[in-house]
């Protein structure tokens, strides 16, 4: 369960920025999440929840943008989609592949007020 | 409720030290989690936040940034003081404890070893490093089930780490949730054993992915077992083509010169 350390930190980031920009809540919160980073979304979502509880981020609707992974082929070049980190290469067939995206887990933008 | 002094540790990490009962130090504080206090007092303070209207504002942050920033602290300081830190993983029972067990009179004469040890509960694993007698820290969890680089750096704190050392962190046995928290390790142990299915890197890819060595553990089993070494390492290297590979059994010392030699060409190099 490193979801909930995850929303944990999402948490602290984001009351620390809403803080700089001299705001006292955050109603919003846009995420990034590749669908290789190890984190699985709808359990983030219920993490995050819990999470904000007395915060400033308290009831703050959290959007999450999933990125579907990318690789590069380490022997052909080649560019494509991948499932997850066993990935072979559809152009030469070689497990030699390079994660390019897909393991983001970011915070995009906050709405604050 | 941390059972030492009876406090509310709120889930937050304990350090403790075989041998010391009274021994413990809290981690969680620190990390600064759940403290926003300002916010609170102001309310029971009766004073008015006056909201202003909604904006927008471009954040993009990692989540992970201040894992990573400390865990890059932990790097630069391993670097400065010539310290091996690696961090040993894998799931319950693979037998990290028993291979540093064994690495560590290997080692002795030539390099000092200093050991973190991470598990939710329990001393057991420390006690075992500490009666062979180099430094050791125990990092209890409690519900947490990671490492993470706050956790490592107070505990490194608390041992007295030589120069030309090597620091063996044995992450709490968990194949998913370690993957994701740097600690500023110089490289990734994961631990496999005979007894565990060969597909392992294929069901856990994450924790295969971003490992830098597989010890493939318990091998004196293998005639008793249906474990297939080649198509597991096979998998091993299609999940992570720059992935070594080094096979041995803790307990009869078989492939254990192999696993030095890797350790010492890393420490020669320090």
């Amino acid at each position: 369960m490193h979801e909930m350390s995850i929303a944990m930190s999402i948490v602290d980031a984001v009351a620390d920025r809403a803080r700089q920009e001299g705001c006292s809540r955050v109603t919003g919160v846009d995420l990034v999440v590749g669908r290789l980073s190890g984190v699985e979304a709808e359990s983030l979502r219920f993490c995050f929840e819990a999470a904000a509880r007395n915060t400033p981020v308290e009831g703050a609707e959290l959007l999450i943008e999933e990125r579907e992974p990318s690789g590069t082929c380490d022997a052909c070049g080649a560019h494509f989609p991948v499932a997850g980190y066993h990935a072979s290469c559809p152009a030469c067939g070689l497990f030699r592949v390079r994660i390019v995206s897909g393991e983001e887990l970011a915070v995009k933008s906050i709405t604050i007020e | 409720m941390c059972d030492t002094c009876g406090c509310s540790p709120e889930g937050g990490a304990v350090l403790r030290k075989p041998g010391e009962d009274g021994y413990h130090v809290h981690i969680g504080d620190e990390a600064g989690h759940h403290h926003h206090h300002e916010h609170d007092h102001g309310h029971d303070q009766g004073h008015h936040h006056d909201h202003g209207p909604a904006r927008k504002v471009e954040v993009e942050q990692d989540v992970l940034l201040k894992n990573n920033l400390l865990a890059e602290r932990n790097r630069g300081w391993f670097e400065a003081r010539k310290v091996l830190a690696l961090n040993f993983l894998s799931s319950p029972g693979s037998g990290k404890t028993t291979i540093l067990e064994k690495t560590v009179p290997m080692l002795s004469g030539g390099w000092p070893v200093a050991v973190v040890e991470g598990d939710q509960q329990t001393t057991n694993d420390a006690d075992r490093i500490h009666a062979l007698g180099v430094p050791v820290i125990q990092v209890n969890t409690g519900t947490g089930c990671h490492l993470d680089a706050l956790m490592v750096q107070r505990a490194v704190r608390e041992l007295d780490l030589k120069e030309r050392s090597l620091l063996c962190i044995e992450n709490v046995g968990n194949l998913v949730c370690p993957a994701m928290f740097d600690l500023g390790e110089a490289a990734r142990v994961v631990v496999i054993s005979t007894t565990e299915g060969e597909d392992k890197p294929l069901k856990y890819p994450t924790m295969f992915h971003h490992a830098d060595l597989v010890l493939l553990n318990k091998t004196d089993l293998l005639p008793y077992l249906d474990f297939d070494v080649q198509k597991c390492r096979e998998y091993a290297m299609q999940v992570n083509h720059h992935l070594e590979w080094i096979e041995v059994s803790a307990k009869t010392g078989e492939g254990m010169e192999r696993w030095k030699a890797w350790l010492t060409s890393k420490l020669e190099r320090l």
